[in-house]
């Protein structure tokens, strides 16, 4: 069999193929029509990537704008604009579809031990639906765009804004129902669809970590649907609800909003701690440490989840008793997501831990949660946040979450899982320097924000004359967001490369324990050949298989025994 | 993990779709997969009533005085046509189990006949509404007794909810007639998918059963507001 970084050619490997999902057919038709899920992971894939691009650039323009005290290239407006496209862009078009419509869609089912989702239909329907949600969402930047942020409160939204309010609501709510289709698809999926013998508790993290967020998307985002569209019809038809001109309450929609937004946070990152979890037992040869509890974790950080919305809003008009439940409440969801640092940590004790690229971002992404997360305590507090609320601590602590958690889980598990989807391996020394790139360009970026945030920088000012002591810190921020931006570049390269001149990859290149690693690479249409019959645990590692001491020699022993026979 | 070969891949015929192992898995999906729906409707619905409850619990004077306005036959009548009409589809569901073709759409037929004539006394109310410019918005001067003492601006807020909340429910009837339409073309048609299988038929008559719940919460909540 194949070593991974090898790129010599593969004498020993038989020249008959199998035809697998993406060689199967090869019409357009065939792909805009498809069923299966993995294509349709495939088409996520590439849209959101997209917008990802789109999302960076105006990331790159805010801070570029920051390098000086009295901003560089744009009026307020624009600034505005810019910020909202940004965090508009990369909350609904990339995080939240990011790892779920990707490799959610693609391996949750393999994973299972499924033939594909139960509802291939409605999967290619919620592609659709992102997609025109994304065509709005760029028709109403070409119009010039929205200025509320993300967060489209009223009654600026409803009544005052002049921007491309109305096109950019319509873009969100009807994203927001492509997530409710994969979150339905995955609860049924996991429910209905699992192989003989995979019971619950020999699921994946991954899967339980779907499971729970596929609880969030349908109980939550029918929720900010509704509120988005009553800010639609308010601005539309002059109805009122949230107007305080008849009597209404703006609170009411921030509530309503953060009731689903609060915890859209935990649907960007809990796919991460899946993949995660995924990524630290097979990279350290060990079933994970308390693998119930980093189950349960995951329902407990859903349910936590849903209880927490009111510390967004500790400075709006809330009573004070409430303030201090949703502040305990808060407190409460560090729990569980301790138990995964933790339970992760104690895996690798003792583990032959393997340093290959996803293994690298995966512990990237525990030392970033971590320290996004331990903000988010300060935050959580009443007395601190009334001071650090609306300053960039708040952008840092989200950005520590959002960037240093899900994105970079995102990337663990791209470049875990690429040698199955797309059948070649990368360079792996290239995306290991990568990893370590992206992790001190993040920090770079990151860490003068915690600093100028809690000297009490503003979020969302494009200037800051009053403070110039504060460029040293932007400049540094705006450096290493360049680093940042060369380590997100620099994948396309060597990951485009490998689609093309990479070696082929075995089925199983990691010598990784699951279901997925014994489909080909990359999976035949339907999975698998029959459907399997799981007859051992979760993450079992035989013990004779723990000795090599390279990733190369794992892969290579790995190899030899954790096949089904004959490939 | 050891994977062995159980069966072998065999042409699924009839109903079953080629993701599932047989047609018991297949229908608990179809089970699974219509509630986590109505949960998401449940949801959607539940923030328009969290808001109705808010407003009246803050305006209770005014929305018991604004609410006269509102015809409270038309709205008994019309919460008896949708009682009638889920009665029919659970009809209809019962004998889509004993494969009673004709039947199932005799039922089915009440069913849609009931939908249309909810949308159509719909219809007149809230033609008259908008008559005396109750409609909310720009357009909103109704005459003082249309008002019945109530503040005009706490009516704009109860016509905004009236108005957004039986809007809503009021497309759920429209896709609700597009979809039981579709399903009695499928047992027209004798196609295998209804015909062999009642539990499309049965998701269909969950949905109008919700759909038919949220009148029951509604009707009370606009028509029937104590003094």
């Amino acid at each position: 069999m194949s070593s991974i970084a090898a790129p010599t050619s593969l004498p020993g490997e038989e020249p008959i193929e199998q035809k697998n999902y993406l060689n199967v057919k090869t019409t357009l038709s065939s792909w805009l029509l498809t069923g299966d899920h993995k294509r349709i992971a495939v088409l996520y894939l590439f849209s959101i990537f997209f917008f990802f691009i789109l999302g960076s650039i105006a990331a790159g323009l805010v801070r570029y704008e920051l390098t000086s005290p009295t901003g560089r290239i744009m009026e307020s407006e624009t600034y505005n604009k810019v910020f909202s496209a940004h965090g508009i862009i990369m909350i609904f078009f990339f995080l939240i579809p990011s790892i779920p419509a990707t490799f959610g869609n693609f391996f949750l089912p393999i994973m299972v031990g499924a033939r594909d989702l139960a509802f291939p239909r409605l999967n290619l329907a919620s592609w659709y639906v992102y997609v025109v949600a994304g065509i709005l969402m760029l028709t109403s930047l070409c119009l010039g765009g929205v200025d509320t942020g993300w967060t489209f409160y009223p009654p600026y939204s409803s009544m005052y804004a002049n921007s491309q309010v109305t096109l950019t609501i319509l873009a969100a709510f009807l994203a927001g129902f492509s997530s409710i289709m994969t979150g339905m698809n995955f609860i049924v999926t996991v429910h209905k669809m699992r192989a003989p013998g995979m019971t619950w508790f020999r699921l994946p993290l991954f899967v339980w970590a779907h499971y729970a967020t596929a609880i969030i998307m349908i109980l939550g985002t029918p929720v900010v649907a509704i509120t988005l569209s009553l800010v639609l019809v308010e601005r539309v038809l002059r109805i009122g609800i949230f107007s305080p001109e008849l009597g209404g309450d703006p609170v009411l929609f921030q509530h309503l909003f953060w009731f689903y937004s609060h915890p859209a946070v935990y649907i960007m990152v809990l796919p991460g701690m899946g993949v995660v979890s995924e990524l630290i037992a097979n990279f350290s040869r060990k079933r994970i440490f308390g693998y119930e509890f980093v189950a349960f974790s995951s329902l407990a950080i859903a349910a936590l989840g849903f209880v927490v919305w009111g510390h967004h809003m500790f400075i709006s008009t809330q009573s004070m008793y409430q303030g201090i439940f949703f502040s305990l409440l808060s407190f409460l969801v560090a729990v569980p997501s301790a138990i995964k640092v933790f339970n992760w940590t104690a895996t690798m004790y003792k583990g032959h831990v393997v340093l290959a690229a996803p293994m690298l971002y995966a512990l990237g992404f525990i030392g970033l949660f971590t320290i996004g997360g331990l903000t988010g305590l300060f935050l959580s507090s009443m007395g601190t946040n009334i001071h650090l609320t609306n300053t960039y601590f708040v952008v840092a602590h989200f950005h520590y979450v959002m960037v240093g958690g899900a994105m970079m889980a995102f990337l663990g598990g791209l470049h875990y899982w690429w040698p199955k989807m797309f059948g070649r391996m990368y360079a792996d020394n290239w995306a290991q320097v990568t990893a370590l790139l992206s992790f001190v360009g993040f920090n770079l970026t990151f860490m003068p924000q915690f600093i100028i945030g809690w000297m009490g920088m503003p979020r969302r000012y494009h200037y800051y004359y009053f403070a110039p002591e504060f460029q040293a810190y932007h400049i540094a921020s705006s450096l290493g967001a360049s680093v940042l931006a060369v380590s997100l570049i620099l994948p396309v390269f060597y990951l485009g490369h490998s689609l093309k001149y990479g070696p082929k990859a075995p089925p199983n290149p990691w010598g990784a324990h699951g279901l997925e690693w014994q489909t080909d690479s990359p999976p035949i249409t339907s999975n698998f050949e029959s459907i399997p019959i799981v007859t051992d645990e979760v993450y079992d590692f035989p013990e004779e298989r723990t000795e090599p001491d390279t990733h190369l020699a794992a892969a290579a022993t790995g190899n030899g025994k954790a096949k089904k026979g004959g490939s | 993990m050891a994977a062995i070969a159980q069966e072998t891949p065999q042409e699924h015929h009839g109903p079953v779709h080629h993701q599932f192992e047989n047609i018991v898995q297949q229908n608990e999906a179809y089970a699974i997969g219509m509630w986590t729906f109505l949960v998401t409707e449940i949801m959607f619905f539940g923030a328009l009533f969290l808001s109705y409850g808010l407003y009246r619990w803050r305006y209770p004077v005014d929305f018991s005085r604004v609410h006269e306005e509102l015809n409270i036959n038309l709205g008994a009548f019309n919460t008896t046509v949708l009682l009638v009409s889920s009665f029919s589809m659970a009809l209809g569901v019962h004998f889509a189990q004993l494969k009673d073709r004709a039947k199932v759409l005799k039922a089915l037929s009440v069913t849609i006949a009931c939908a249309f004539t909810f949308l159509v006394v719909k219809y007149f109310e809230y033609g008259a509404k908008l008559e005396h410019h109750l409609f909310p918005g720009a357009n909103f001067r109704p005459e003082a007794e249309h008002l019945h003492g109530g503040n005009p601006n706490v009516a704009q807020m109860f016509y905004s909810l009236y108005f957004a909340m039986t809007g809503l429910h009021g497309i759920h009837v429209l896709v609700g007639i597009l979809v039981i339409g579709f399903l009695m073309l499928l047992w027209v048609k004798k196609n295998p998918l209804v015909t062999e299988d009642f539990m499309p038929t049965e998701m269909i008559g969950l949905y109008w059963h919700f759909v038919d719940l949220v009148w029951i919460f509604l009707f009370p909540l606009y028509y029937l507001i104590p003094k």
